[in-house]
């Protein structure tokens, strides 16, 4: 198998046959409909993913789940996943449109810059028709603007900011993953239920974009609930030791912390609350309590006894009971022997569904994709029934909210799942002010 | 010819012959071989291969004159790429005005952090820099976010003012970077026998860059001001005592290389419009001063060698995963072949960083003097005459190198 | 202005009763301020714990960075790469203590729904069940007995495998080589633990704070402190103690001290200097190593913790003063208590983002008020 086999191997055996090879051919790159059109027996997809700093774990979570698909897709893996319980048939087994499915993969680093020279390369050097992946929000909207600019699909892994399908919304990207929002909607009744409408919240927030959207999606789904908002203060990334800004919760008359850090940042600070006597201190006559609003069983295990206990919200669990994610899990766990973790399982559906797309399309054509995504609405694949908006291009299903299990059965069982949050309690107008001020605009096909 | 020696008149004719070449010479392997993968003659990295060769340049006009090192370099190349983007933002999508705002705005930058830190010397002066960077890059990275797009990245949108030009194409789509209607990213690619060639404009706008520059340098290199420069580097001490103050001159230095920083980030935002914090975080300093130390301080091609290196290593290296070394090893007998990728796998991909960590340490333990004294030593070795020269290359090298803090 | 070392007598104690005294009004005249903008002095007294805890980290790492310099003449880009190795020895020791054996348990069923493997670990079965728990959860300092030994090692094979060529060579070179070995160690621990933060709990005993404002005439419950992080900081405070009367009163010490000031003429008086600086090196991996050991509870390990502390490590050495032990010390902890400053809502109300940058500042100021740093010896890594 090789991954060399682009468009450019058919190019270059016409040039040979029709022009002998003293005779040179030239092409420019407007000789195609679009965008490295598949014109060979395979089809290439670009997996971009961070392989080096903080998510490395992630990422490699997310290429493996990859390589499932693509054995699902061209029907040589041991089993078929989540082909068995996709709502669409139109997946056979026989790659796409009759097409092999072969990949190229990449490093993005968790740096924006470097995931677009990563995805560049795969796109001018290997003749990607579809980039996917990537474990934070900063890397998903520039990747994504870069294949809007390209002219091929982007379809995100691991992305949570608003601004994904909200002002930095792309008409070639598509998200899959759950957002800021949702994880607002979804947690602050169970808060409410769990810990009363009377609370006061301190909010220690990641100073970056992914930060500003999530504590401001938090702060006012647990306003409306009746929380009052006491602090809010911005923390640098990697801090490291976050001591210095959670010694003034505990003088503060704040009675919940609301910890928004993702990855490292967030084993570290909820590791300081902890040591800092947080989960046993008493304020206003409550037991204190902390929330942290994304969680991932990567980082889970980060934190280890301390997560015991916490609220959060999550894409997907492995624990879930539906038909598809039980038939994902046995595929994935089969082969690695542990089971997947929410990156993995959302780049495991973006691949699918792509795929699925291009089928019912009957074309590789970038805008052809897009309109066969948009609106789209399909079951079996974990979530429940889903609804991919045309108006955003964002997934709308339901949202977990899950708690750190007191009593782990294994290593991989560190979350317990609380409640099903219902699509509709957590869908929103395409114009809600957390999401204002972009547009998607027209879809490229590229050259 | 130009004010350049006779050698160095062929030694930059050479260098115009590679850098134009370049799309032909990194694309050796036949696009269906198994060794395709090692091809870099796709546009966006021979873009980054000029980009980084003129930041490298730059950076070797302080360091490797002067000696002073600095570690806040890519500060300059942040912002130059916000400048340049901005430009995009507002005025117009042609590359030429968004690449003079970047030099501007990088060069006021370099004078006011220079004329602070050349206040002191050695490691003080490095910390300095570092520091001035580093609080550049936290700033962008958060509070500063509605000027630089903080973590995202500064980027285009569909609903910019752009005064002398279009928000968005007739098909709904944002403009890209063009020189008077030529657009960066258009390509001519020629088949020919089983190998593919692309030539990017974009690139050779680079390529073009990267040459005026060169000469410049060179003419630095050698002109008096140059010379003043290795002076400051060799005795400053004595310097002063002749009556000379070396503080214009480095300043001067700093300014200038500041400037190349900043015509590289501009370039780099007119490759590929989109502005990000990373790039002048410690990390992107620290990898400019390894570019230039890898390739050979001091000399002219060394930081350009170094800078191409290091790209090479890190678009290239990092994608070859277990597939692609399962389809190289095909031919083997199954057991041998797993083991065979085994055994490599630890090294590519996901472990580029292990590889690119071990041939830093491989090159400085065994070519004391970077890449350019690996290529000397093998035009020696060719021609079978091994001259004990101390002069060994009287054009390209300022001579027995004391480093910064000896 | 003349840095202390080269001043004598009456002089130099003068000189440093005024710089004492222009660090105390400095210091009062922050708390005076921070008073001033409505923070409470409880609050205040807390962010200075955090930050003596903080900056003993800073403190150690950089103690071991500029024994290095001033020794060995080497820029050790590599040092940051010592710290996670202790760190990573703490996890290690961690979990071989915690490694199990597998026992098939057919009532219980695990995610995939075969039977479940129940594990118990293999010090319980050797040495009781009771003190196998101990083991366990005693595995950070006991991980100090195995720290001590390999970190000497590691420092003893990094000299003289790799850095000894590399005393003659420019700095820049020796960044080079550090550097890619930094990476090099790096990405060996990631290969094996991965690149997430692992837990490296610290033992039950020191679980839960300790009240210290009642100490200090505060009410009680205003001041409570974490028992592992003052066990730290008084940690960190022997072996900085260990290391000044090592280098003071040892016959040892007496010679490195001379080398670090003039490392020919020690070498002419047929001393083998070599040998010491060696043993110097050891040294420092050692402090650097034990830093980590003791981190590890107070931060998850990761592979790449070594970078994110080097940088800040560098800038302390360098505000403290190349060549200075103390300065290295004091520039820790300061650098320590002002970033812990900066990170008071009330502070970052008044100037947004100022926790980002505030170490990079003051490092500004300092190097631009005293030439050298704190207490920076002239000629030092100045050229």
């Amino acid at each position: 198998m090789t991954t060399n086999f682009t468009r450019r191997g058919v190019l270059k055996t016409g040039a040979i046959a029709g022009a002998g090879v003293a005779l040179p051919t030239i092409f420019t790159s407007r000789a195609n409909a679009y965008t490295n059109e598949p014109t060979g027996d395979t089809v290439t997809l670009g997996f971009n993913v961070p392989q080096t700093g903080p998510y490395a774990d992630e990422g490699a979570d997310e290429l493996r789940a990859y390589e499932l698909a693509v054995e699902h897709l061209n029907g040589t893996g041991a089993d078929n996943g989540m082909l068995e319980t996709f709502s669409s048939k139109s997946l056979t087994g026989q790659g796409i449109l009759g097409k092999r499915v072969e990949y190229v993969t990449g490093d993005t680093q968790t740096k924006s810059d470097a995931a677009r020279a990563s995805a560049r390369s795969m796109i001018e050097k290997d003749g990607a028709i579809m980039i996917t992946g990537g474990s934070s929000s900063g890397v998903a909207v520039a990747v994504q603007a870069l294949c809007q600019e390209a002219g091929v699909i982007f379809m995100a892994g691991l992305t949570h900011a608003n601004d994904t399908t909200g002002k930095d919304k792309r008409a070639n990207g598509f998200r899959h993953f759950f957002n800021s929002y949702m994880s607002g909607a979804a947690l602050a009744p169970v808060l409410a239920n769990a810990y009363g409408t009377d609370r006061n919240a301190y909010y220690l927030t990641a100073d970056y974009n992914w930060g500003y959207t999530t504590e401001e999606a938090i702060s006012s789904a647990t306003e409306a609930m009746g929380w009052t908002t006491v602090n809010k203060v911005k923390t640098p990334l990697g801090a490291g030791d976050f001591s210095s800004y959670i010694t003034p919760v505990l003088q503060s008359d704040a009675d919940t912390l609301v910890l928004v850090h993702y990855g490292g940042d967030m084993v570290n600070s909820l590791t300081n609350a902890v040591q800092f006597g947080l989960r046993e201190a008493q304020k206003n006559g409550k037991d204190f309590q902390i929330v942290v609003p994304l969680f991932s069983r990567l980082m889970a295990r980060g934190a280890g006894e301390n997560i015991k206990g916490i609220f959060g919200s999550t894409n997907w669990h492995w624990s879930l009971p539906d038909a598809g994610s039980q038939a994902f899990v046995r595929s994935f766990g089969t082969k690695y022997g542990f089971p997947p973790s929410q990156a993995a399982h959302t780049c495991y559906v973006q691949a699918l569904l792509y795929a699925d797309a291009v089928e019912r399309a009957g074309s590789f054509e970038p805008c052809a994709v897009v309109a066969a995504l948009e609106g789209f609405e399909f079951d079996g694949l974990g979530n429940g029934p889903t609804l991919y908006r045309a108006a955003d291009h964002q997934c709308f299903k339901d949202v977990l909210v899950v708690k750190g299990k007191e009593n782990p059965q294994s290593e991989f069982d560190l979350l317990e799942i609380v409640e099903i949050t219902p699509v509709e309690q957590v869908t929103y107008p395409p114009d809600h002010p957390q999401f204002a001020g972009g547009e998607l605009g027209a879809c490229n096909n590229g050259a | 010819m130009l004010g350049l020696s006779r050698k160095d008149t062929s030694f930059l004719l050479i260098v115009i012959f590679l850098t134009l070449a370049t799309p032909l010479l990194l694309q050796p392997f036949p696009e269906d071989s198994a060794l395709a993968q090692f091809n870099a003659g796709y546009p966006d990295l021979m873009q980054r291969f000029a980009i980084f060769g003129i930041f490298a340049i730059g950076f070797n006009i302080l360091f490797g004159l002067t000696g002073y090192l600095s570690f806040g370099h890519a500060a300059f190349l942040g912002v130059g790429s916000y400048s340049a983007v901005w430009m995009f933002k507002l005025l117009t999508m042609n590359v030429i005005p968004a690449l003079i705002l970047a030099v501007i705005v990088s060069g006021l930058f370099a004078l006011l952090i220079g004329y602070v830190s050349l206040r002191r010397s050695g490691i003080y002066f490095s910390i300095l820099t570092l520091a001035f960077a580093q609080m550049m890059f936290a700033l962008a990275y958060s509070v500063l976010t509605p000027i630089t797009g903080g973590e995202t990245g500064l980027q285009l949108s569909l609903n910019d003012p752009r005064i002398l030009g279009v928000s968005q194409t007739p098909e709904g789509n944002i403009p890209v970077p063009h020189l008077f209607g030529l657009e960066m990213r258009d390509s001519v690619q020629w088949a020919v026998g089983g190998w593919e060639f692309t030539f990017n404009a974009g690139y050779y706008f680079c390529a073009v860059i990267a040459i005026l520059v060169f000469y410049l340098s060179m003419r630095i290199f050698r002109s008096p001001f140059g010379m003043m420069l290795r002076a400051v580097k060799t005795n400053q001490t004595r310097m002063n005592y002749t009556g000379l103050n070396p503080r214009p001159y480095t300043l001067a230095a700093f300014v200038i290389s500041g400037m190349y920083a900043g015509l590289a980030g501009g370039l780099m935002a007119a490759m590929d419009p989109l502005a990000g914090a990373e790039r002048m975080q410690w990390t992107a300093s620290g990898e400019v001063v390894l570019m230039t130390i890898l390739g050979g301080a001091g000399t002219l091609m060394g930081p350009v060698l170094g800078a191409g290196f290091i790209k090479y290593f890190e678009n290239i290296f990092s994608k070859i995963n277990d597939n692609v070394l399962h389809a190289w090893f095909a031919f083997l007998p199954d057991g041998l072949e797993d083991v065979v990728v085994a055994i490599i796998h630890p090294f590519v991909g996901k472990g580029w960083h292990l590889t690119l960590g071990i041939l830093f340490m491989l090159v400085v333990i065994f070519l004391p003097g970077g890449l350019v004294e690996g290529y000397r030593r093998l035009t020696r070795a060719f021609r079978r005459t091994p001259r004990p020269d101390p002069r060994r290359d009287p054009e390209h090298h300022p001579g027995p190198v004391p480093h910064v803090g000896e | 202005m003349a840095s202390m070392a080269d001043m004598g007598g009456g002089a130099a104690i003068g000189r440093r009763l005024i710089n004492v005294g222009i660090g105390l009004a400095v210091f009062v005249g922050v708390w005076m301020l921070l008073r001033l903008i409505g923070v409470s002095s409880s609050g205040i007294v807390l962010q200075v714990l955090n930050g003596l805890e903080k900056g003993s980290a800073y403190a150690l790492i950089a103690l071991g960075l500029t024994l290095i310099f001033g020794t060995l003449g080497v820029v050790n880009f590599a040092h940051g790469a010592l710290f996670m190795l202790g760190a990573f020895v703490a996890v290690t020791f961690n979990g071989l203590v915690g490694l199990s054996y597998e026992e098939v348990d057919p009532t219980r069923t695990d995610f995939l729904g075969n039977p479940a493997v129940i594990q118990t670990p293999y010090v319980e079965a050797w040495f009781g069940e009771a003190a196998g728990q101990w083991m366990i959860d005693w595995s950070v300092p006991l991980s100090i007995l195995i720290a001590v030994p390999f970190m000497a090692l590691v420092g003893l094979v990094m000299e003289r495998g790799l850095i000894k060529y590399f005393y003659k060579r420019p700095h820049a070179d020796q960044i080079l080589v550090t550097f890619g070995l930094a990476i090099v160690l790096q990405e060996i621990v990631k290969a094996i633990y991965g690149a997430n933060p692992i837990p490296t709990p610290a033992p039950d005993a020191f679980q839960g704070s300790f009240d210290f404002g009642v100490w200090l005439g505060f009410d009680a419950n205003t001041i409570l402190y974490p028992y592992w992080r003052l066990v730290y900081f008084l940690f960190a405070a022997v072996i900085i103690a260990g290391v000044f009367a090592f280098l003071r009163y040892t016959t040892f010490g007496m010679v490195v001290r001379a080398g670090m000031a003039d490392r020919e003429t020690v070498g002419l008086l047929g001393i083998n200097i070599d040998r010491r600086f060696t043993i110097m090196f050891a040294i420092a991996a050692v402090v650097a190593g034990l830093a980590g050991v003791m981190y590890a509870p107070i931060l998850s390990p990761n592979y790449h913790m070594g970078m994110d502390f080097l940088v800040l490590s560098f800038v302390v050495v360098v505000v403290g003063g190349m060549g200075s032990l103390a300065g290295a010390v004091a520039a820790g902890l300061i650098l320590g208590i002002l970033q812990s400053f900066a990170s008071m809502t009330e502070v970052l109300e008044l100037v947004p983002g100022i926790n980002q940058i505030i170490i990079y500042l003051v490092a500004i100021i300092i190097l631009l008020t005293r030439p050298r740093g704190l207490m920076g010896r002239k000629g030092v890594m100045e050229e």
